[in-house]
């Protein structure tokens, strides 16, 4: 999990060419700077390493497979193989990021952690790195998705960690964010806060590439074991880009190897309703860093649109947005209705539900096939698995008659 | 026209800091927030604060983040600061707190031209640090504005000294770690980070976050050079029941506000 010499961004700064830096209260500066120095020393720190791979082997059960769908390869015409972060503990990639930066808290010597969390997934699994370490969780969520996710809320409950709904803005991620960094600049000197993906102020996009970049690494070493070569392509969703920076900073190096990320393009992102950042974004800063961003004419921040909660974000991280500029990776708008019927072609071909977010990097597929050809073999990043989806899928596909069921709860 | 300098130099030559007063533009209407700026002026500020509201404020208490709202969904646009800015300027030196991206999305060449054509005197950016602010000190200089960077109790000599070097009017001394908001203790924080300003620069010294009355402006008074009130002022246009009551409570506020400068402890 080493940085290789091949990738140098971000700058001393934290510039990703003409992206990222810091864009923060001054009162945060010294507390990046420490955190930033802090994780510095622990990737050069041979016992913290271990560490962290110990708790990867152990505890969240890596490195993943990767496993070749030959099902699935019959049905879209082209090889693929899926990097089943699904099968990780708590069910998604976004465990080695809070391992990490758990495993990074306690050496700080701090004792509390605070998240911030959209449909729950990454409060759930900071939750249970805390309840591991033994550390202090508080959990910011938007009022609207503390709603639409009750039985997330009842996970990190039950971890031990307290959520605060966020009543302000528009009640959702990026207002949960807000709220989280309102309470780290009041209380820095105890708390880290534990940020989700690869976005805001540096050090954390460079720093949750880092933790997440295992993710690559283990899939480059497993396809060149399996294939005997690189893949043609490696194909990931991307939010804010955690699993996507993770699948690709491996790669970047290897210039046969195509990138393609795949934003949450909702009703269609030529419709207003969509969360296609790169696609149909501008340029601005957002949330510590200067990143594509959906925003008015006057740069407030625009409400995005995603059937998938975990891609619902107006922002994306600075990486992305220089891999984007750079032409080094190609970024693509996959909408609500092709994440949802890749969704079910992987459940009925391989007996895999996966996440909806992970769903769009399916749905990538067909297009890059149409760009390779058939004979293509591709990496595709199963970032995590369906089952916290399947409301949302049961209401898509009508696979629950409500009326029946509430005619049926009513008789008992 | 006086800058905002001198103004605090003119209050301090009379034995006291200089009050500044804070307001979002918009809230609770454009016209209505012009109102209240004079209103603020007729009571007794030296210098004007208008914010640009914005949908994002990671360095505002609840107060001023609905405030923001507000004037948001009543429809407060970019341009309309500088109406604010333009009858604020009028009156007393005035000066905009804003987030980053309004700017660069706005053009930061473009901002500083039309803030200096309203007669603005400068910026407050309380998410823009000087390492990152190349284009706006640019602007800044071309336009003739000045440039109000923060400093905070953790920020480090070295930050300090590199802080202030990059600022001119004055420098914003946030007085505690956390965000805007009214608060009852004053701080412990913001004595010490004053004297280590001190020692870095000589341009005055204006201390925020956290003054809601008379009593703490005098105490703020008796060792910065500015004391800047924002929540409280908006808290009690926030509570009044109509608009005649919104502008009595404000008035009545910043007149305890400027007695409290002017007090000897």
């Amino acid at each position: 999990m080493s940085v290789p010499a091949s990738n140098p961004m971000p700058d001393a700064a934290g510039h990703f060419g003409r992206f990222g830096g810091r864009f923060m209260p001054e009162a945060l500066i010294a507390p990046l700077d420490e955190l930033e120095q802090h994780w510095r020393k622990a990737m050069a720190d041979e016992a913290f390493v271990a560490d962290f791979n110990n708790l990867l082997r152990e505890y969240a059960g890596l490195p993943s497979l990767l496993y070749d769908a030959e099902r699935f390869s019959e049905a879209v015409g082209a090889r693929v193989l899926l990097k089943r972060e699904d099968l990780n503990h708590t069910g998604a990639h976004k465990i080695r990021n809070v391992l990490g930066q758990a495993l990074l808290t306690t050496k700080m010597g701090k004792q509390r952690v605070i998240a911030e969390t959209g449909a729950g997934q990454h409060g759930v699994a900071t939750a249970t790195a805390c309840a591991y370490f033994g550390l202090d969780c508080v959990v910011y969520m938007g009022e609207v998705d503390t709603e639409r996710q009750a039985l997330n809320v009842a996970r990190m409950r039950m971890l031990g960690a307290e959520v605060i709904p966020v009543m302000s803005g528009s009640r959702t991620l990026k207002d949960a964010i807000n709220e989280a960094l309102r309470d780290w600049v009041a209380n820095v000197d105890d708390t880290h806060y534990l940020l989700g993906t690869a976005a805001g102020a540096h050090p954390f996009p460079a720093m949750v590439r880092d933790f997440t970049r295992g993710i690559g690494d283990e899939s480059r070493a497993q396809a060149l074991e399996l294939l005997g070569h690189l893949p043609d392509a490696a194909l990931a969703c991307v939010g804010g880009g955690s699993n996507a920076i993770g699948m690709f900073a491996a790669l970047i190096p290897d210039e046969s190897v195509r990138l393609y990320g795949f934003e949450a393009a909702g009703d269609g992102y030529q419709t207003g309703r969509h969360a296609a950042t790169i696609t149909a974004g501008q340029i601005g800063v957002l949330h510590g860093a200067r990143s594509y961003l959906l925003q008015d004419e006057d740069g407030q921040t625009l409400e995005s649109h995603s059937i998938s909660a975990g891609l619902d974000y107006p922002g994306v991280g600075p990486e992305h947005a220089w891999l984007a500029e750079t032409g080094r990776a190609t970024y693509l708008p996959v909408t609500d209705a092709q994440a949802m019927d890749s969704m079910a072609l992987l459940a009925k071909t391989e007996g895999i539900i996966p996440a909806i977010e992970s769903a769009h990097a399916l749905a990538g597929v067909p297009g890059v096939v149409a760009d390779l050809g058939g004979d293509a073999e591709l990496l595709v990043c199963l970032s995590g698995r369906g089952d916290k989806d399947m409301d949302t899928a049961a209401k898509w596909f009508e696979l629950v008659d409500e009326a029946d069921l509430v005619a049926e709860i009513e008789r008992k | 026209m006086t800058s905002v300098r001198s103004a605090i130099e003119a209050a301090n030559q009379e034995g006291r800091a200089a009050l500044i007063g804070y307001l979002p533009a918009g809230y609770p209407s454009v016209e209505g927030s012009i109102e209240l700026v004079r209103c603020m002026v007729k009571a007794g500020v030296d210098i004007v604060e208008v914010g640009l509201p914005y949908s994002d404020p990671v360095m505002d208490g609840p107060t001023i983040q609905a405030a923001a709202e507000a004037a948001l969904a009543a429809g407060t646009r970019t341009t309309d600061i500088f109406r604010v800015v333009e009858a604020s300027a009028a009156l007393a030196p005035t000066v905009v707190m804003t987030y980053w991206n309004p700017v660069e999305r706005f053009g930061v060449d473009r901002f500083a031209a039309s803030l200096a054509d309203a007669g603005g005197a400068g910026l407050i950016t309380p998410d823009l640090i000087p390492d990152e602010a190349d284009e706006w000190i640019e602007a800044a200089g071309h336009h003739g504005l000045d440039k109000i960077f923060l400093v905070a109790p953790s920020s480090t000599r070295e930050r300090l000294e590199m802080t202030c070097r990059a600022s001119s009017g004055f420098v914003y001394a946030t007085a505690v770690m956390g965000v805007t908001g009214a608060r009852d203790q004053s701080s412990t924080a913001a004595p010490e980070l004053v004297h280590r300003v001190r020692e870095v620069t000589d341009l005055p010294v204006g201390v925020g976050l956290g003054v809601s009355n008379g009593q703490q402006a005098a105490e703020v008074s008796s060792f910065a050079d500015a004391v800047i009130v924002g929540s409280a002022l908006v808290r009690v246009i926030a509570e009044a029941a109509d608009s005649a009551g919104a502008l009595s409570a404000l008035g009545e506020l910043t007149g305890d506000l400027a007695l409290g400068v002017r007090r000897e402890l």
